[in-house]
């Protein structure tokens, strides 16, 4: 480790927080994320070109000279924060990683026009994918770049947006862009739990692609935008909590049951105590993921395996409270608590999950696991 | 939150990581630590500013942020400076310290800083009573005025380092008319002055840290009332405070603390290995590494003078990681799991979390949920003060002490 990472907010992000909470709050009421998850469209693309492009997120950590903001993780973290208690409905973990890929790949029109937010981007993984995993084997390409396969579980596949797909040819492993809307791409929607980030698969059936990285860095490529993914994830994560906890307390303050507010019975109040000390500590935690991610720290494949070990769980426990402890109207459909229960456990499954992240960690501190029994 | 004393803004006073470095690099030119005795060592170190950074100056401070004060201790350790042995002295530099330089007059701080910091004076806190714990504010140890002095009789109990204290903060009853809160002054008492009878009060490590205190006829000068009188409630406050965080709230290196132990075993002894206990073992080192961050995290908000609530929970977090971990390595150990070092009863020294034996540690933790204020009082206060959920219905604030239902 190199000196202590810098665990606080600067004012930059703060303003930043400020602008997106703005946003989210006219245009992503809990109302309406409800009632666009039952719609057609459950992306909200009219919300993802406000933020990507007129408030410039998409390209927040492309460097300036690329067409982005030259910013950092750090400030991204700020906005997955608030997309995460927001349960924002827009395809921007996509974008993040891959903008992470991109900036080790080469496409430097592509990373032009999604930094600019007119193309949103997903990397052709399996949501799934733990940091370290092995180069995906799912996608074979052609000597000519033609892609047949088929990805299982890939989250934020927009229409009109492109891919990167990790694939395997006559040159060893490659990454690949395609259009979504290309000859050769289907994409099969799946009804998925998390009703704010369906996830779909997609089938290569010839898709024209084109070469972004070659054997020397797709690898590399590929697992940087992982690692970036997972550990603004945390950051998500640490929204969900962070508005699950603060739901909870607001409602159980004003809720009467014995002639008294709920809220000030103990055996409620230490659990919420409790929660509160684990967002404190989450907070903590995906600050120095993102901090590391930012100074490119060789710390950050640590920070961020601690991050996601931890803030999953945050996430997970502050939405099962949340409904716990809002009674029969947290087990509706229109109280919006489930839509953050159902993203909490859907990304405590995403990009590895913490028991994934303990084993990543048991390699990289030396605390290893027994030998197998010969 | 807390540790509310002094010495906070950024640079304050043109104070930075370099201006520190050169003030060491001074001082150890004029006092090279290979031949200067240790308590003379100590006491210039104090007078040169060196003792907490965020103290005023002359006051072993430089009137500089408080983050600063490691890059002088990390300046001075790599020259082979001798330190003041922290876990000697905690009750004085945690808790005493902070309560007299916000509330002592100047005499006072002029008189007890010094030797509190060197440790040539060991402090203890004179606070719990046999009924009055949890409910400190209920306590019925008396000080009653006599011109100048004041005279207290009663009794405290587990009373870390009685046997070794030279000075004692103190609150005792001075008004029992008064609803109980504000009946309350706070004193430094002199644990040599005639009176004072400590008795070792053994507890479940078979040592005894702690000590039952019998105060018969103590005199106290008022010139050792800290804070106005009646006001002693508020006074002690500001050491509760600066209390939960010292416990909880020290730097740590990744996997310092509780969780090297464990580490350590893992690491020496594979035939001690389970897949079972490797999850959990990852499972506490992930835990303990986030309540690092999490105090690195308050350390940094209170260097840039924004002190946040987060700092309520560091103990609270602290207490029960100790207490998952050293019950985790005694697991671990297997067959030496039941052996434990040795129960002789002694009155050690020092506080040490860590030390001896995995039984010793495991035994030990029990104690960081109840010392400072147990772990259900502080998820009282943070769901009343930082959450702002309602009290319980209480029945005990308007009522005259001596009224109180016993
Ligand atoms: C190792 C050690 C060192 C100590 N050192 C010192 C020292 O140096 N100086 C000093 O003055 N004191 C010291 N103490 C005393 C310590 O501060 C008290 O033990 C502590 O505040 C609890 O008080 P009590 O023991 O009277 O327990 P009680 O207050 O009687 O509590 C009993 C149980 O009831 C729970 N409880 C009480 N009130 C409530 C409530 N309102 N809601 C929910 N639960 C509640 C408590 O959490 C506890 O579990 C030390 C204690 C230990 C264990």
């Amino acid at each position: 480790m190199t000196g202590s990472p810098d665990l606080l907010y600067s004012d930059v992000e703060d303003d930043l927080r400020a602008a997106v909470r703005d946003v989210l709050a006219d245009h992503c009421p809990p109302a309406a994320v409800l009632a666009r998850c039952e719609s057609a469209q459950p992306y909200d693309m009219a919300l993802y070109r406000r933020l990507a492009a007129d408030l410039g997120l998409a390209g927040l950590t492309v460097p300036e000279q690329a067409g982005g903001q030259g910013a950092s993780a750090r400030e991204l973290a700020v906005v997955m924060e608030e997309l995460g208690r927001a349960v924002a409905p827009v395809p921007f973990l996509g974008v993040a990683m891959a903008t992470a890929v991109l900036a080790v790949a080469d496409a430097p029109q592509t990373l032009k026009r999604i930094a600019a937010g007119e193309l949103p981007a997903a990397v052709a993984v399996p949501l799934t994918t733990t940091p370290g995993a092995a180069f995906p084997a799912a996608v074979r390409a052609g000597a000519d770049g033609a892609l047949t396969g088929r990805v299982t579980s890939v989250a934020d596949v927009s229409a009109d947006g492109v891919l990167l797909v990790p694939a395997t040819g006559p040159d060893g492993p490659g990454l690949f862009e395609v259009p979504v809307g290309a000859a050769g791409v289907r994409v099969e929607p799946v009804v998925s739990l998390d009703l704010t980030r369906p996830v779909a698969h997609v089938v290569f059936d010839g898709a024209a692609g084109r070469a972004v990285a070659g054997a020397g860095t797709a690898a590399r490529a590929l697992e940087a935008g992982l690692l970036a993914g997972a550990g603004l994830l945390a950051s998500e994560q640490l929204g969900v909590a962070e508005r699950c906890l603060e739901m909870t307390v607001a409602y159980l303050g004003e809720r009467r049951q014995f002639a008294r507010v709920v809220g000030s019975f103990q055996a409620v109040k230490h659990r919420l105590a409790d929660l509160w000390q684990e967002v404190v500590s989450a907070r903590a935690a995906a600050r120095a993921a993102a901090d590391a991610l930012a100074v490119s720290s060789p710390d950050a494949p640590v920070a961020v395996s601690v991050a996601q070990a931890y803030c999953s769980r945050v996430a997970v426990h502050a939405a099962e409270e949340c409904v716990q402890l809002h009674g029969g109207i947290g087990m509706t459909w229109e109280h919006p608590a489930h839509l953050y229960l159902k993203r909490a456990k859907a990304d405590e499954l995403a990009l590895g999950t913490p028991g994934r992240h303990r084993a990543l960690l048991a390699a990289a501190v030396r605390l290893p696991p027994p030998a197998p029994e010969s | 939150m807390t540790t509310d004393d002094g010495g906070t803004g950024p640079g304050s006073a043109g104070w930075g990581p370099d201006e520190v470095r050169e003030r060491v690099r001074e001082f150890l030119a004029a006092h090279d630590p290979a031949v200067t005795e240790r308590t003379e060592f100590l006491r210039a170190r104090f007078d040169a500013g060196l003792a907490w950074a965020h103290f005023p100056v002359g006051l072993g401070g430089l009137g500089a942020p408080r983050s600063l004060q490691a890059v002088a201790d990390a300046e001075l350790a790599a020259a082979g400076a001798p330190d003041n042995d922290p876990q000697r002295i905690g009750i004085g530099l945690g808790m005493a310290a902070p309560t007299i330089l916000r509330y002592g007059t100047p005499e006072q701080k002029e008189r007890f800083l010094r030797p509190l910091w060197t440790g040539e004076e060991v402090w203890c806190q004179l606070f719990s009573e046999p009924g009055a714990g949890s409910d400190l504010a209920s306590l019925r140890t008396r000080a009653v005025r006599d011109g100048d002095t004041w005279v207290v009789d009663g009794q405290k109990v587990w009373t870390s380092s009685a046997h070794t204290a030279r000075w004692a903060i103190l609150i005792a009853r001075t008004d029992p008319d008064v609803p109980k809160h504000r009946g309350i002054t706070y004193f430094v008492c002199d644990m040599t002055a005639p009176g004072v009878e400590v008795r070792p009060l053994r507890q479940i490590t078979g040592e005894a840290e702690f000590n039952e205190v019998f105060l018969t006829g103590v005199r106290i000068p008022d010139a050792h009332r800290l804070g106005d009188e009646g006001d002693g409630w508020r006074v002690a406050q500001a050491t509760l405070m600066n209390e939960r965080v010292a416990i909880g709230g020290n730097p740590l290196p990744r996997e310092g603390g509780m969780i090297a132990r464990a580490a350590a075993v893992w690491r020496e002894r594979p035939e001690l290995r389970t897949l079972q206990l490797h999850d959990r073992l990852l499972e506490l080192w992930v835990e303990a590494e986030v309540a690092r961050l999490g105090a690195e995290r308050v350390r940094q908000q209170l260097a840039v003078g924004a002190p946040g609530p987060e700092g309520s929970g560091l103990k609270l977090a602290f207490a029960g990681l100790n207490q998952r971990i050293s019950g985790f390595e005694v697991e671990l150990l297997g067959e030496d799991g039941l052996r434990y070092e040795d129960w002789t009863m002694v009155r050690p020294e020092k506080v040490d979390f860590y030390g001896r034996d995995a039984g010793y540690r495991y035994l030990r933790a029990k104690g960081n949920s109840i010392e400072g204020g147990t772990s259900e009082i502080l998820r009282n206060i943070i769901a009343e003060r930082v959450l702002g959920l309602p009290a319980e219905p209480r029945n005990d604030k308007d009522v005259a002490w001596k009224d109180l239902p016993r």
